[in-house]
């Protein structure tokens, strides 16, 4: 709580530059639109202005630099803009009944949520599995390893669209799998770099215990090397998440998707309407926020469950 | 079916060969360190071979390795004309602006407690977000050339590389900070005899982060705008026109160029901080 008032100063900091910045951002297509409600601008043509800097346009122009803040379509919308977009395309929706209608960024984000999810239950499966042959066998070490970290500095989004396109001639209906094969491409390596360090942990002294009490190789696994993974799996769950929500955006990106806060993005793309994009993205921010901070508290209380220090 | 049969028999031999060399005592080497992946990798290459051509899987939905590295061969012009509009203009530009600044910034905020105390809980929190989406709006401020990459890749790789930063700065304890004092030494001197050797760990731990994210963001961006030519440009439209073989070797490209740069900075970072306790004990 003492980070409390340091972290609201920045945050209003970062909106009042946000709401400065407005108006140099604007002020052309302000200007146009003024000029065109037959008012008189300074310099007169559009052509003209674009050879002016902002500063000038706005110096000469100061009384129609409020026009900037009330765009329909502006270059940067005002945080209250973004936010009454926000309001309608979610809240005034409920209210009316049709919180489920395409235009509604709840349907969206929850498409979103549902690839995300298995997305990240599949990553996280395969993150675990992998760790655990790590840990057990050589051979996998040294042959699945470096291929593990190669695999992550190859950009996945390269590989979005073929995944979608490979996805769809194998006759699988829907874009629900291939995004969902992206986001575990994302999420898998921080999960198997996590465990593995997670199930190396205990030290030699209490495997040796374990030994003395004549444990099998399971007891061991299932009694020490599991739960003293936990925090450290935890840890790597809340960075996966995070990157399996990238990798379902980035796999609603590529042309055609139609659902998903993706494609909110890109359709507000095509048709110019930038108010859909930025609803879109915060959207996403506050899912992945959503996201995050379920798995920190399902971390503290699992952890304080377990009598851990979380 | 015979090459289906044949590749599979070469991936089970590999295998054995692989599982022999680990339980040999010459596992420790240096070269069989190096053999195994490689033989792993290269077995897979020849399933996959082998598959589309047992399988005779039209070339439309995956073409053989051997197909894609003839194009590669075949067409290395244009691969090279992508690879400098996508990875050097777009990526290495944004990067280097991206770190910079947010080196700059982070030495600025290091000054003010209250600051850092607000600014990391909010920087690891954007680093969490899918900045990514925020493509289209910059390529539509800054025009569909490599500029607006760049721009896209700036703002993913600022915050990782800020909150990085900001973190490895903290590293130092106050009786190393008492001893700098000792010395008499100023602000400046702390700064770059003690604070930043300490800090470098976090920063390339930042840096390779960024490594990977700045070549995501230079190629989505490119699928929301670019000129005729740029690797994101060329996978979208060798996706519509069904020229596949095409798209795997840029994907080839594009994964060359990630594990480059990633390794690039890694040989770097050896070179820094070789005294770190990561980075001894590794010839």
């Amino acid at each position: 709580m003492r980070s409390l008032l340091p972290i609201l100063t920045v945050l209003g900091a970062i909106v009042a530059i946000w709401y400065f910045a407005v108006a140099p951002m604007n002020v052309r297509v302000a200007l146009d639109q003024v000029e065109r409600s037959g008012a008189t601008v300074e310099p007169a043509t559009s052509v003209e202005r674009r050879a002016t800097s902002v500063w000038r346009l706005m110096r000469n122009n100061s009384e129609h630099v409020s026009v900037g803040y009330a765009l329909e379509r502006p270059r940067l919308p005002t945080p209250t803009q973004v936010g009454q977009e926000l309001w309608k395309t979610t809240g005034e929706m409920v209210l009316r009944g049709r919180a489920l209608s395409k235009r509604s960024l709840i349907l969206h984000g929850w498409i979103t949520l549902k690839s995300t999810l298995s997305g990240f239950v599949l990553g996280t499966v395969l993150g675990i599995l992998g760790a655990v042959a790590i840990v057990y066998s050589r051979v996998t070490r040294m042959s699945l390893m470096p291929w593990a970290i190669i695999s992550q500095t190859i950009p996945i989004v390269a590989l979005a669209p073929m995944i979608i396109v490979l996805s769809s001639q194998l006759g699988v209906e829907g874009r629900g799998l291939p995004k969902a094969i992206i986001s575990a491409y994302l999420c898998y390596f921080p999960v198997l770099v996590g465990m593995v360090k997670g199930l190396q942990s205990p030290a030699i002294a209490q495997l040796d215990l374990l030994r003395t009490y004549s444990a099998s190789g399971l007891q061991s696994f299932l009694k020490l090397r599991l739960p003293a993974s936990v925090p450290y799996l935890f840890t790597s769950l809340k960075i996966g998440i995070a990157a399996a929500l990238v990798g379902t955006i980035v796999g609603e990106l590529p042309t055609g998707a139609v659902s998903g806060l993706g494609a909110r993005i890109l359709i507000g793309d095509q048709f110019g309407t930038p108010l859909a994009i930025w609803a879109a993205l915060f959207t996403a921010a506050i899912l992945a926020g959503l996201l995050v901070t379920f798995l920190d508290l399902s971390q503290r209380l699992i952890l304080r469950r377990m009598g851990m220090p979380s | 079916m015979t090459w289906l049969g044949i590749a599979l028999i070469f991936w089970l031999a590999a295998w054995a060969v692989n599982v022999a060399l680990a339980r040999s005592r010459y596992h420790d080497t240096r070269l069989v360190r190096l053999v195994v992946p490689l033989l792993f990798g290269g077995s897979l290459l020849v399933l996959w071979e082998g598959l589309v051509r047992g399988l005779n899987i039209s070339p439309v939905i995956l073409p053989a390795p051997s197909v894609v590295a003839q194009t590669f061969a075949n067409s290395t012009d244009i691969l090279w004309v992508d690879f400098t509009q996508t990875v050097l203009k777009g990526a290495l530009s944004g990067y280097a602006i991206g770190c910079l600044s947010a080196f700059i910034a982070a030495i600025a905020i290091d000054r003010s407690a209250f600051l850092t105390r607000g600014l990391l809980p909010i920087g690891n929190f954007v680093a969490a977000l899918p900045i990514v989406g925020i493509a289209p709006i910059l390529v539509s401020w800054f025009g569909f050339d490599w500029q607006s990459k760049a721009a896209v890749v700036v703002v993913m790789v600022f915050f990782p590389m800020l909150v990085n930063t900001v973190q490895g700065l903290r590293e130092t304890d106050q009786m190393q900070r008492d001893l700098m004092h000792t010395y008499a030494a100023g602000y400046v001197t702390t700064l770059t005899k003690l604070r930043l050797p300490a800090a470098m760990p976090f920063m390339f731990n930042g840096l390779k982060i960024a490594a990977t994210l700045a070549l995501i963001g230079a190629i989505v961006a490119e699928y929301f705008g670019s000129p005729t030519r740029g690797m994101g440009f060329r996978i979208s439209t060798g996706v519509g026109s069904l020229s596949i073989d095409l798209v795997w070797a840029e994907i080839f490209v594009a994964a060359l160029a990630g594990s480059g740069f990633y390794g690039a900075v890694a040989l770097i970072e050896r070179a820094v901080t070789f005294w770190h306790p990561s980075q001894r004990g590794r010839a």
